[in-house]
C-alpha cells in the first residue's frame, strides 16, 4: 500500500506536472529549432512571440466570453486559439517583411540577425505590456479537473490524492496533436519536404527551383502557430504574465540546443529532458521517501536537492554538460 | 568632427533637461549615464574588439553590487560567531569537491572506473557540503532576521568596493569563460544569459550573504549626506551666496560629487581601453575577430586571448555595477532585469558604434537619456492623442496607463533603425 502511495505521490507531484511543462517547452523549442533550421539564427524574440500569441488568444477569449460563448467543460480559449494564431501569424509576417527580410537579402551574418531579434524582442515586449499590462491575467474557464484529489482518494482508498487538471490533460493532448501534424507536414507534404530540403542545403534547394520566400513564409506561419499554442497552454496551466514568457526563453533554448538545433525530434526530446530534470531536482522528495523507506530511515530534511528558485540552473547545467560532451546536441543538429 | 557634434548634441539634451525640467534630474541622468558608459565600454571590449556575444552583463553588474555590500557594510559579530566559521568550512568543502572532480577528469584513465569515481566525488562532496552548509546558513539567518540575518561586510570605505567588484566579476568570468568560450557565438549567448539568471537567483536567495530579497539598505556613502550639508552653516552661506535654495543646493552638491568620482573612473577606463585598442594587443584582437582561422594560422592563441578579453570586459561591468549600487545606496536583487541591465547595454553599444570606445560612451549617455525621458514623452504623446476622447472612457484610461511601457518599444525601434540605416553605429569604428 505504501508503495502505491509513493507511486501516486510521484505521479501527482513529478510526472504529471513535468509532462505538461515538457509539452509546453517542446512546442516552444520546436519553434526555435524551425527558425534556426530555415532562417539560420537564434530567435531571441521567441518568448515574446509566445506572449503576443497568448495575449491575442486571451483578448479573443474575453470577446467570446462577453458574447456568452463557451466550450462546455473545455476552456473557451481553445475556440479563440485559431484567431490568436491568425493575429500572431500576421504579426510575425509583418516583422519578417519589415525587419528580417532586409538582412536575409544582404546575407547578413547569423549573429547580426540575433541582435536584430533582440530589437524585435524589445518592441514585442513593449507592445504586449502596452496592450494588456504587466499584471496576471486568468482566462481559464470550464471544468478545472479531470480527476480531483478527493475523488481519487475515495475511489481508491489510498492516502495520497491524485489531481489531474484539465489544463494539464489538454496541454498533453494538444501538444501530441501538434507534433503529429507537424511531422506529417514536414515528411509527407510537398511544402514540408521543400522546407526540409532548404534547411539541409540552401543552395541545392534553390537550384532545384524551391521558392525561398515561400519556404520562409510557411515557416513563420508554423512558428506563429506553435508559439501561440505553447503560450496559451502555458498561460492556461499557470497564469498569463508577460514577464514569465521572457524567462521561458532559457529553458526553451536549452531544450532546443540539448536536442540539437535544427532537429525537430531533438527539440521534443530536449524539452522533456529539461522539464523532467527541472522538476525532479527541485522537488522535495520527503513525501515519496517516507512511503518507500522503512521508518527507521525516515529522512529529517526535505530531501530537496535545489530550491525551486534555482530551476534556471538546472536547464543551464544540462545545457553545458551536453555542449561539452556532444556539441551538436543529442540528435546531431546543425553546427554553423 | 562627427564625434564632437554628437557629443555636443547629448550635452545639449542634458542641459536642456536642466533648464526646462530640473538640474537635479539632469545630474541624475549624467550620473547614471556615466555608469552606463562604463558598462557599454565593458561590452564593447568583448563585442567590438573580440566579437564575443555576451548577454550576461546583468550577472556581472549584480556581482559588483554584491561587492559594494561585502566591502562597506559593518560586520555582524553575532552572525559570525553563530555560523561564520562553519559557513567558510562549507564553502571550502564545496570548492574542494570541485577541485577533486576536476582532478579526476584530468588524471584518471578513461573508463568505467573514472565515471564511478566522478560520481562518488560529486555526490559525496555535495552531501557533505549540504550537511555543513544547511545548519550554518540557518544559524546566520536567524540572528536578528528583521535587521541583519547575514554576515555583514568588512566595514571598509565603499570606494574600495569598485575594484573589488571588478575582481569578483573577473573571477566569475574566468569560470564561465573556461567552460563556455569554446562554444560558437549563439551558444555562448544562451550560456551567458543563463549564467546571469543564476547569479541573480543566487543574490536573491542566499540571505546569509547579502540578505537576498530583503535588500541591504543604507550603504555608507563616499560623499556627505544632504541633511548634514543643510545643517552646516558654511554650506548654507555658500549656497545663499550662489542664490540657491539650501535643499536644492545640497542635492546638487551630492550629485555633482558623485558625478566627478564617476567621471574620473570613466576617464581612466576609457584611456586604458583606447591605449589597449591602439596597441599591438588591440590589433591582434581585431585580427582574431575579423578572421579567426587566419589569426590561428599566424600562431595566435585564440582561446586564451578570448578568455583574457572576456575577463577584462566583465571586470569593467563589475566595476560599473559596484558604482551603481554605491549611487543607489542599496542592493535590491529583485530589481535586476535582463532587459534593463543586459539588453539595454547592448543597445547602447550597437547604437553608439561597436568597436569604438567613444561610440560606446556616446551610446551610454544617449540611450540612458532616452530611457529616462521617453516615459514623460510617452505620457505627453498619449495625452495629445487622447485629448479628443471623453474623460473617463476606458480606452483613454488604458492608453494613459500604458504609456509608460512605450519605453521598451522605443528602445527596440531605435536599435532596429540604427541596425538598418547605420549598421556600424553613430560613431563607426575607424
Amino acid at each position: 500500500m505504501d508503495f502505491l502511495n509513493a507511486i501516486v505521490a510521484l505521479l501527482n507531484f513529478v510526472v504529471i506536472p513535468a509532462t505538461a511543462y515538457g509539452a509546453q517547452l517542446a512546442l516552444g523549442a520546436l519553434g526555435v529549432t524551425l527558425i534556426y533550421g530555415i532562417l539560420r539564427f537564434s530567435n531571441f524574440a521567441h518568448g515574446d512571440t509566445m506572449a503576443f500569441g497568448a495575449m491575442s488568444t486571451i483578448l479573443f477569449t474575453w470577446l467570446l466570453q462577453s458574447w456568452g460563448v463557451s466550450f462546455g467543460p473545455l476552456p473557451t480559449a481553445l475556440l479563440a486559439l485559431p484567431f490568436g494564431i491568425a493575429a500572431c501569424a500576421a504579426l510575425v509576417l509583418f516583422t519578417d517583411w519589415g525587419v528580417y527580410k532586409f538582412y536575409r537579402e544582404q546575407r547578413a551574418k547569423p549573429v547580426i540577425l540575433v541582435i536584430v531579434s533582440m530589437g524585435v524582442m524589445f518592441m514585442l515586449n513593449g507592445l504586449v505590456r502596452f496592450i494588456i499590462g504587466t499584471d496576471d491575467q486568468r482566462f481559464a474557464d470550464g471544468e478545472r479537473f479531470i480527476i480531483r484529489a478527493r475523488d481519487f482518494k475515495e475511489m481508491t482508498g489510498l492516502r495520497e490524492g491524485l489531481a489531474f487538471k484539465t489544463t494539464q490533460g489538454l496541454t498533453i493532448v494538444v501538444a501530441i496533436l501538434c507534433v503529429v501534424a507537424l511531422f506529417w507536414f514536414l515528411n509527407r507534404t510537398r511544402t514540408g519536404k521543400s522546407m526540409r530540403a532548404y534547411s539541409d542545403n540552401e543552395d541545392l534547394a534553390l537550384l532545384s527551383g524551391i521558392n525561398p520566400e515561400r519556404v520562409v513564409m510557411v515557416t513563420w506561419i508554423i512558428v506563429a502557430a506553435l508559439a501561440t499554442i505553447a503560450g496559451t497552454l502555458y498561460g492556461l496551466d499557470k497564469s498569463f504574465k508577460p514577464f514569465t514568457y521572457f524567462q521561458l526563453l532559457l529553458p526553451i533554448f536549452a531544450a532546443a540546443i540539448v536536442g540539437g538545433l535544427g532537429s525537430p525530434l531533438g527539440a521534443i526530446a530536449g524539452a522533456f529532458i529539461v522539464a523532467f530534470s527541472e522538476v525532479t531536482i527541485t522537488y522535495a522528495w520527503k513525501k515519496v521517501a517516507t512511503y518507500i523507506l522503512p521508518d527507521a530511515l525516515d529522512p529529517s530534511g526535505l530531501l530537496q536537492l535545489l530550491g525551486t528558485e534555482y530551476k534556471f540552473a538546472v536547464s543551464f547545467v544540462i545545457l553545458v554538460i551536453v555542449l561539452l560532451f556532444r556539441p551538436t546536441g543529442l540528435f546531431r543538429g546543425k553546427s554553423v | 568632427m562627427r564625434e564632437f557634434g554628437l557629443f555636443a548634441l547629448v550635452a545639449l539634451l542634458i542641459v536642456g533637461t536642466g533648464a526646462f525640467q530640473s538640474w537635479n534630474l539632469a545630474l541624475t541622468i549624467v550620473n547614471m549615464g556615466l555608469i552606463s558608459a562604463i558598462m557599454a565600454i565593458g561590452v564593447n571590449l568583448q563585442w567590438g574588439f573580440a566579437g564575443l556575444f555576451n548577454v550576461g552583463v546583468m550577472g556581472f553588474v549584480g556581482l559588483g553590487g554584491l561587492a559594494a555590500v561585502l566591502v562597506s557594510m559593518p560586520a555582524v559579530p553575532e552572525a559570525w560567531s553563530a555560523g561564520g566559521v562553519q559557513m567558510f568550512l562549507a564553502l571550502l568543502i564545496g570548492l574542494a569537491t570541485i577541485v577533486a572532480a576536476v582532478f579526476v577528469t584530468r588524471r584518471m584513465p578513461k573508463g568505467r572506473l573514472k565515471a564511478l569515481a566522478m560520481m562518488a566525488v560529486l555526490i559525496g562532496g555535495f552531501l557533505i557540503y549540504k550537511s555543513v552548509f544547511g545548519p550554518a546558513r540557518d544559524a546566520i539567518e536567524s540572528v536578528n532576521p528583521a535587521a541583519t540575518g547575514y554576515l555583514g561586510g568588512a566595514g571598509l570605505p565603499i570606494v574600495i568596493a569598485w575594484p573589488v567588484g571588478g575582481v569578483l566579476a573577473a573571477a566569475a568570468a574566468w569560470v564561465i569563460g573556461k567552460t563556455a568560450l569554446g562554444l560558437r557565438s549563439d551558444y555562448l549567448a544562451i550560456a551567458t544569459l543563463g549564467i546571469a539568471e543564476i547569479l541573480i537567483a543566487f543574490l536573491k536567495n542566499e540571505d546569509w550573504l547579502a540578505r537576498g530579497v530583503k535588500n541591504v539598505n543604507g550603504l555608507p556613502r563616499p560623499v556627505p549626506y544632504e541633511i548634514d550639508l543643510q545643517n552646516d552653516p558654511i554650506f548654507v552661506e555658500r549656497a545663499s551666496g550662489l542664490g540657491l535654495e539650501v535643499v536644492e543646493a545640497s542635492g546638487l552638491y551630492v550629485k555633482l560629487s558623485y558625478g566627478f568620482m564617476f567621471a574620473a573612473v570613466l576617464i581612466v577606463i576609457l584611456v586604458l581601453a583606447q591605449l589597449a585598442l591602439k596597441s599591438p594587443w588591440g590589433r591582434m584582437m581585431r585580427a582574431i575577430r575579423d578572421n579567426e582561422v587566419a589569426a590561428r594560422a599566424m600562431g595566435k592563441d585564440v582561446t586564451s586571448r578570448h578568455l583574457q578579453i572576456f575577463i577584462l570586459g566583465s571586470a569593467v561591468c563589475g566595476i560599473a555595477g559596484a558604482m551603481m549600487t554605491t549611487l543607489d545606496g542599496q542592493l535590491t536583487p529583485a530589481s535586476y532585469q535582463p532587459l534593463r541591465f543586459t539588453f539595454l547595454v547592448w543597445v547602447m553599444v550597437i547604437v553608439g558604434g561597436s568597436g569604438n570606445n567613444l561610440g560606446a560612451v556616446l551610446g551610454g549617455f544617449l540611450i540612458w537619456f532616452l530611457w529616462v525621458q521617453v516615459e514623460p514623452l510617452g505620457v505627453f504623446l498619449m495625452q495629445t492623442i487622447t485629448a479628443g476622447l471623453a474623460d473617463g472612457s476606458a480606452l483613454k484610461d488604458h492608453l494613459l496607463d500604458s504609456a509608460v511601457h512605450m519605453r521598451l518599444f522605443t528602445m527596440g525601434l531605435v536599435l532596429l533603425l540604427v541596425l538598418r540605416f547605420a549598421p556600424r553605429g553613430l560613431i563607426p569604428e575607424k
